[in-house]
């Protein structure tokens, strides 16, 4: 009788903690290895049998990046790189998401649908011509040829998590903006905007991971060190000083710094752009 | 359009009185998503045909008249064994990407949200299961380099169990490495489905398991007969982009293997690039990047259909 009971009750229990268990291992354990490797001598990496936590803590390999103008040049790259394109972004964003949230236009099934696709448009396919367009127009290696390219992939989504954003704000805000004379345009920047605000964090702040995270345009589109991002530093470092692991265990703190800040300090905006991109057509 | 016809004033502004009010409203949306299409046409539509023309021309880029050679680098693709080579690999590494994806998934959200674990300690296992999405692929790549080097902590576990008697070279032997590269990409994606299947489970009406319950279904029948019809749109919406964003891995492999050893994990990302950017043959090239371009989409097709009927 009580066997059973256990059986019944407390086995399913048992079997979802010990489930959960081993998930966080799985998920949380390389996170760890990296930060603590980050913190540790380069030789003291590999030692046998292998330890988490560093005998020694250090923060030389901190330091050395701290005093490597080349490096520190990775981040300035990424952050202006990154925000000028979440600022671009939602500037083109926001009008475009008004039009389809508050207007029936002609083509505007067709041209939802064309956004949405272009998500799925495959990075390398547009690479090849946008070499051949950044040569001739003689932005190879500049801020601007990669700030011109991510804009293709974060506006797809900026529309969509807006426009998802502003249909929730009744339709009487702008119509009372239009009864007192004013226009479209003004009830858009001074009343719908305004109120959108978590919306348009939400995009801006996803719109800056993308940027941040990608790596194919970087590494095709700029040529010299003191253009690369993060990304391509990192698989600079790779390639230059493959057994200074804890250089380049550092390196990917302070790249992810960023993203692990804004998920802990606006979770809920970050989930947000997570799941923006299955929205429904 | 409602919004125009209910507005009180319809005669011509001072400036532009050359269009009609009604006229104006009409273009006004246009007016909004202008930039937008702009930047679609400029980095979409142009680049599409462009590499569309590249594909059907001899030498292109590197050679100032290229000639047109119809469907010549088509040809020399689909006869390249590597291409096919490629074509297996990226096939075998999104198929078990994505099922492993969507297991991982929706296990750790079914746990996640199950009332047997206390609320406090589900949330915060709520915020650690995400991290493997907050970090860069260049930086997943390394960490796993680093966990799966030969001298690494994963073969020292594996050898102090006697579950592998000799340092693995995960990454560098070709029986291995696209498993290796798998596993890890395996990793880094599941928490798309982890926090979508969650938002799922939450919006499921409770009433619905309570007429299960009175109708005598057990636990599995609930899960079998409730839980998955109900969680399945979304299952299948996010799959399909998976699917089709894991088709076009290129930063993971390229950090982790480069394609290698010799063309043991070469994926058709890895295979364009190669062509386009290290042997500067561009017009073949962009004939494989048409082709992925080409399966990307009827893949999207499938996709946008499901969305249209959710």
């Amino acid at each position: 009788m009580r066997r059973s009971y256990l059986n019944r009750t407390k086995l399913p229990t048992v079997l979802i903690h010990v489930g959960l268990a081993i998930g966080l291992v799985f998920a949380v354990f390389p996170i760890l290895w990296m930060f603590f490797a980050s913190l540790k001598s380069n030789t003291e990496i590999f030692t046998l049998p292998p330890q988490l936590l560093p005998k020694q803590f250090t923060f030389v390999a901190y330091l050395a990046i701290f005093h490597d103008s080349t490096k520190l040049r990775f981040f300035f790259n990424s952050y202006l790189v990154a925000g000028a394109v979440s600022v671009l972004t939602v500037l083109i964003g926001i009008p475009a998401a008004y039009a389809f949230s508050r207007f029936s236009f002609r083509f505007k099934n067709a041209l939802n649908v064309f956004i949405i696709s272009t998500q799925t448009v495959p990075p390398i396919t547009l690479l090849i011509p946008y070499f051949g367009m950044v040569v001739t127009f003689g932005i190879f290696n500049t801020y601007f040829a990669l700030i011109l390219t991510y804009l293709v992939f974060t506006l797809p989504y900026a529309i969509l998590l807006l426009t998802g954003y502003l249909n929730t704000l009744p339709r009487e805000l702008d119509e009372a903006v239009l009864v007192d004379g004013g226009t479209s345009w003004s009830a858009l920047w001074r009343v719908i905007v305004p109120l959108s605000v978590p919306g348009v964090v939400a995009t801006a702040v996803y719109t800056f991971l993308l940027a941040w995270n990608e790596f194919l345009f970087a590494l095709t589109l700029t040529k010299s060190d003191d253009m690369r991002t993060v990304p391509i530093g990192i698989e600079l470092l790779m390639g230059q000083h493959a057994f200074e692991w804890n250089q380049m265990m550092a390196m990917s703190v302070l790249g992810s710094l960023p993203l692990l800040l804004i998920y802990l300090f606006a979770q809920r905006y970050f989930l947000a752009g997570m799941t923006a991109g299955s929205v429904k057509a | 359009m409602s919004l125009a016809q209910e507005h009180p004033i319809g005669r011509p502004t001072r400036i532009g009185g050359l269009l009609s009010y009604q006229a104006k409203m009409r273009l006004l949306p246009f007016a909004y998503v202008a930039p937008a299409i702009a930047l679609f046409v400029i980095l979409m539509l142009y680049p599409m045909l462009a590499v569309l023309r590249y594909s059907l021309l001899d030498r292109a880029i590197t050679k100032r008249d290229a000639a047109f050679v119809g469907l010549d680098n088509y040809q020399t693709t689909f006869s390249d064994p590597v291409f096919w080579q490629a074509i297996g690999h990226t096939l075998y590494f999104t198929v078990i990407s994505v099922v492993f994806h969507l297991a991982l998934g929706l296990g750790f959200a079914l746990m996640l949200n199950s009332d047997r674990v206390n609320p406090t300690l589900r949330n915060i296992l709520r915020v650690l299961y995400i991290l493997p999405w907050l970090f860069t692929v260049v930086i997943i790549a390394i960490i796993w380099r680093l966990l799966l080097d030969p001298e690494g902590v994963v073969n020292a576990v594996l050898m102090s169990l006697h579950i592998v008697d000799y340092k693995v070279e995960w990454f560098s032997s070709s029986s291995t490495a696209l498993h290796a590269v798998t596993f890890v990409n395996i990793w880094a994606g599941y928490p798309l489905y982890m926090v979508s299947l969650l938002a799922g489970l939450q919006g499921i009406p409770r009433d619905l398991y309570e007429a299960a319950s009175i109708d005598g279904a057990n636990g599995w029948q609930k899960f079998y007969h409730v839980t998955i019809p109900q969680l399945a749109p979304i299952m299948i919406s996010v799959a399909l982009l998976d699917f089709i964003w894991t088709m076009q891995v290129f930063a993971l492999v390229w950090m982790t293997t480069g394609g290698g050893p010799i063309y043991a994990t070469e994926m058709l990302s890895t295979y364009t690039y190669k062509l386009a950017f290290s042997r500067y043959q561009f017009s073949q090239a962009s004939a494989s990047a048409v082709i992925i371009l080409i399966l990307s989409m009827s893949m999207t097709y499938f996709y946008i259909k499901h969305q249209k009927a959710r």
